[in-house]
């Protein structure tokens, strides 16, 4: 963090009684942000992705797959459709997976280019994005929502307000009835709500949900940033100075002044930095990108367009303030250099880390066998002694079909010369089900020596032609 | 009730947890204001290493409203429920009267599932591969531990397939007997037939009542003694299912084949119990149960349970 520079503007000095303290409150009064509008190439972005990842996060849900959902995680049942996949919580190993993955993507992403993560996708900015759309579509951009806010109540002001807040609150409740829908079917809930026989837990979650929405996007908005997000506060150990950020180029612009059009600014000294403040007004952070690179900055870059569009009318060069690395700007590289520095050693090692987890869990995950088969041996039964003089163990198989079809599996037994399987073997078991099926397996008495011997199961699922083996031990009594 | 002579460790922990929470309350208000210690920029005036300062930022009012609105909801908390040592809180709440709430809405879920075959005779809920479908899941679960994962069962633990009954194999007495458990007591016998003589020729008559390997002479000796285990076991040895005596002439032996096994039985008597399920299973599950262990013995393929499938 840069200490605050020193400010061009005269400043008259209050000189205070050194005898009286002053004393100043630790807990403040947050100061709303009133980001102002501005259109620009990173504006036109944001909302690509804005629409993008809202598309996706709402249509989702309504996609169907078969005879049910697309993606469904049922939390009720213990079981995750993801598409064709079926999961189990056996599975989980796979979250685990693809957390790391995500982790490293974290990493390699805000190594090479900073947190446009936060400024371009992260849910926070997106709903603070739609939240302020709305917002300024009922309130009037910067200059009209301060104004309104200074006024007394009146007729106009509660009205607005009202509007906003239904708005606001008509939006979140549908983000959380969307957000219910990705772990109960969204046409069950969709049917209850029109029926009125909503459960109370899928009211509860949805009004919580929506009430989380309504209260980050439209209370909180950079307060999540600035004081709740670990993201903001570990960037500076994920940055090099070779990352992308947004930058204020001190050298070009310094000393900050306005002057007439007419003024050539290298002639009077000057630098290109008009001061109109219009990087502040937009930022909905509420910094100023000025002073440098901020932990608040969210690098969603309308400062940079609100520069370009003060630069173009100035005739100046475009990219005051621009997206850039530090040693780039710190020593003048042309745009083709700082790309060239991409391709150092620590984007190449999480690159690479990255693609052999990513193979091996696509890899694992397809080649995953669609059913388990847990064995466990009866304890209560040692073992006994039946007609024929054979001695028998009992094991019980519980076998989970993670296939969308019911399966049959046949089962055999290897491991002792004169093993056999003394009850039914062939069994069948729903889609997505699980089944405890009872193995009794003999051999004649006196056959092997006393004791615990280990043997094998093979499980074949006939219709897939794949086999699990699993073992397990034969216990001959004394 | 508590499990110490006295209450101090109650008001121990009251007062540490109420001391607590306030003294939390009474840190957030000392610390509310502070004297400004440099005129000139937000630090605390404390430079480090040349030009590294500390700043001190005020922490933004929501944060202070939600620490005061956690620590309201912790004593609105310990007001309802048990925290403050024995004090047992407004609601009345205790780990064991959830519980059996617990069960009792579990019960009330499940009813409906059962409600069909609630109506129906046990022969025919044995004919519904539904319900076996769930009578395989609940024996998996609360049966199997003893009788075996195929209900043959082991020493001392009956096999449900053979159709040889303790105290009686119709449906109504296959309830019965899950609902209320069975204790079945055979007292030491030794002393009332006599000497280890006596006993050695009583056994050999039993095991020729079954058609095993006997010693002919002891066994004619034996059966003058046999009056006195008819009493229970019947004169003709066939048993007594009101009380539970064994059927000492089908060859089935739950505990122990053999004359040593026999001696020993005679000698030490036995004392076996099976507890009672009515209060872990509802009785919808146990028609459910009572159909599937009646279908081992009573229908030709019951050692095929896989017709259960495709039960969706």
């Amino acid at each position: 963090m840069t200490v605050s520079q020193q400010k061009s503007k005269k400043v008259i000095p209050i000189i205070s009684d050194p005898n009286q303290e002053k004393f100043v409150s630790l807990y403040e009064a947050q100061k709303k942000v009133y980001p102002r509008s501005i259109s620009g190439y990173f504006h036109q972005w944001r909302w690509i992705t804005i629409w993008i990842t809202q598309i996706v996060f709402y249509g989702m849900p309504w996609l169907e797959w078969g005879n049910r959902q697309a993606l469904l995680l049922d939390i009720s049942t213990h079981r995750f459709y993801i598409f064709g996949l079926v999961l189990y919580p056996q599975d989980l190993v796979f979250l685990v997976v693809l957390l790391v993955i995500a982790a490293l993507a974290l990493f390699l992403f805000t190594a090479v280019a900073g947190r446009l993560w936060c400024g371009f996708s992260c849910p926070q900015s997106v709903y603070t994005e739609i939240f302020l759309w709305i917002e300024r579509k009922i309130e009037g951009d910067r200059a009209a929502r301060i104004k309104l806010d200074s006024k007394a109540l009146s007729f106009e002001k509660i009205y607005k307000k009202w509007l906003k807040h239904a708005a606001w609150i008509t939006f979140s409740m549908w983000t959380g009835f969307t957000f219910l829908g990705y772990f109960t079917p969204i046409r069950e809930i969709s049917d209850s709500i029109l029926h009125f026989h909503l459960s109370p837990w899928e009211t509860f979650w949805i009004c919580f949900y929506g009430f989380a929405t309504y209260g980050n996007a439209g209370f909180l908005r950079e307060q999540v940033c600035k004081y709740m997000c670990p993201y903001a506060r570990f960037q500076s150990a994920m940055f090099d100075k070779d990352t992308l950020i947004v930058t204020y180029d001190e050298e070009r612009g310094e000393p900050r002044s306005g002057r007439s059009r007419k003024v050539d600014a290298k002639e009077a000294g000057l630098g290109d930095c008009i001061d109109c403040s219009l990087c502040v007004q937009v930022c909905p952070v509420g910094i100023d990108i000025r002073d440098g690179l901020q932990y608040e900055c969210i690098s969603c870059g309308l400062c940079v367009d609100a520069c370009d569009s003060i630069m173009d009318k100035m005739n100046y060069p475009r990219g005051l303030v621009r997206f850039s690395t530090q040693n780039g700007v710190s020593h003048h590289w042309s745009k083709h250099e700082i790309i060239q520095k991409i391709l150092r050693p620590r984007v190449l090692i999480y690159t690479g880390l990255l693609v052999l987890l990513c193979v091996g869990f696509a890899v694992s995950l397809g080649m995953r066998t669609p059913f388990k088969v847990d064995v466990i041996r009866d304890r209560g039964v040692l073992s006994r002694l039946v007609e024929g003089g054979n001695v028998e163990n009992v094991y019980r198989l519980q076998i989970t079909n993670a296939t969308e079809a019911t399966q049959t599996y046949h089962i055999s037994a290897t491991g002792l010369d004169g093993l056999t399987i003394a009850s039914q073997n062939e069994f069948t078991v729903n889609a997505a089900d699980s089944r405890m099926v009872a193995i009794g397996l003999q051999i004649p008495d006196g056959s092997i020596k006393s004791g615990s011997h280990p043997i094998n199961f093979e499980i074949k699922a006939l219709g897939l032609n794949e086999a699990i083996t699993e073992k397990s031990i034969f216990y001959m009594s004394r | 009730m508590s499990d110490f002579t006295s209450n101090f460790w109650s008001y121990f922990i009251s007062f540490i947890v109420i001391g607590g929470i306030i003294g939390c309350l009474a840190l957030l208000l000392m610390t509310s204001k502070v004297k400004q210690m440099s005129d000139t920029d937000n630090t605390t005036g404390h430079v480090y290493d040349e030009d590294i300062v500390e700043m001190n930022n005020p922490l933004p009012r929501w944060w202070m409203w939600l620490f005061i609105i956690t620590c309201v909801f912790g004593a609105a908390y310990l007001i309802i429920y048990p925290g403050l040592g024995i004090y047992k809180g407004t609601a009345g709440w205790t780990s064991i009267n959830q519980y059996e709430q617990e069960v009792a809405e579990t019960k009330k879920k499940i009813a409906p599932i059962y409600a069909k075959f609630a109506a129906m005779k046990p022969e025919d809920v044995a004919q519904d591969s539904k319900a076996m479908a769930i009578g395989e899941r609940l024996f998996m679960n609360n049966c199997s531990q003893c009788h075996g994962s195929d209900a043959r069962g082991s020493r001392g633990f009956p096999n449900l397939t053979d159709n040889d009954w303790l105290y009686g194999g119709s449906p109504e007495k296959i309830k019965e007997t899950i609902t209320l458990g069975r204790h079945g007591m055979m007292p030491p016998m030794a002393a009332a037939l006599g000497s280890a003589e006596d006993v050695k020729n009583v056994a050999n008559y039993v095991l020729s009542l079954s058609g095993s390997m006997y010693h002919s002479g002891r066994a004619g000796l034996g059966q003058q003694k046999f009056a006195i285990c008819a009493a229970c076991h019947g004169a003709d040895g066939k048993g007594n299912q009101a009380i539970g005596a064994p059927n000492l002439t089908d060859n089935v032996w739950l505990h122990g084949a053999g004359e040593a096994a026999i001696i020993k039985r005679i000698n030490e008597g036995k004392d076996n119990q099976m507890p009672a399920q009515g209060e872990r299973l509802t009785e919808e599950q146990i028609h459910v149960l009572t159909a599937y262990i009646w279908r081992f013995s009573n229908l030709p393929d019951s050692q095929k349970p896989d017709n259960q499938a495709n039960t969706k």
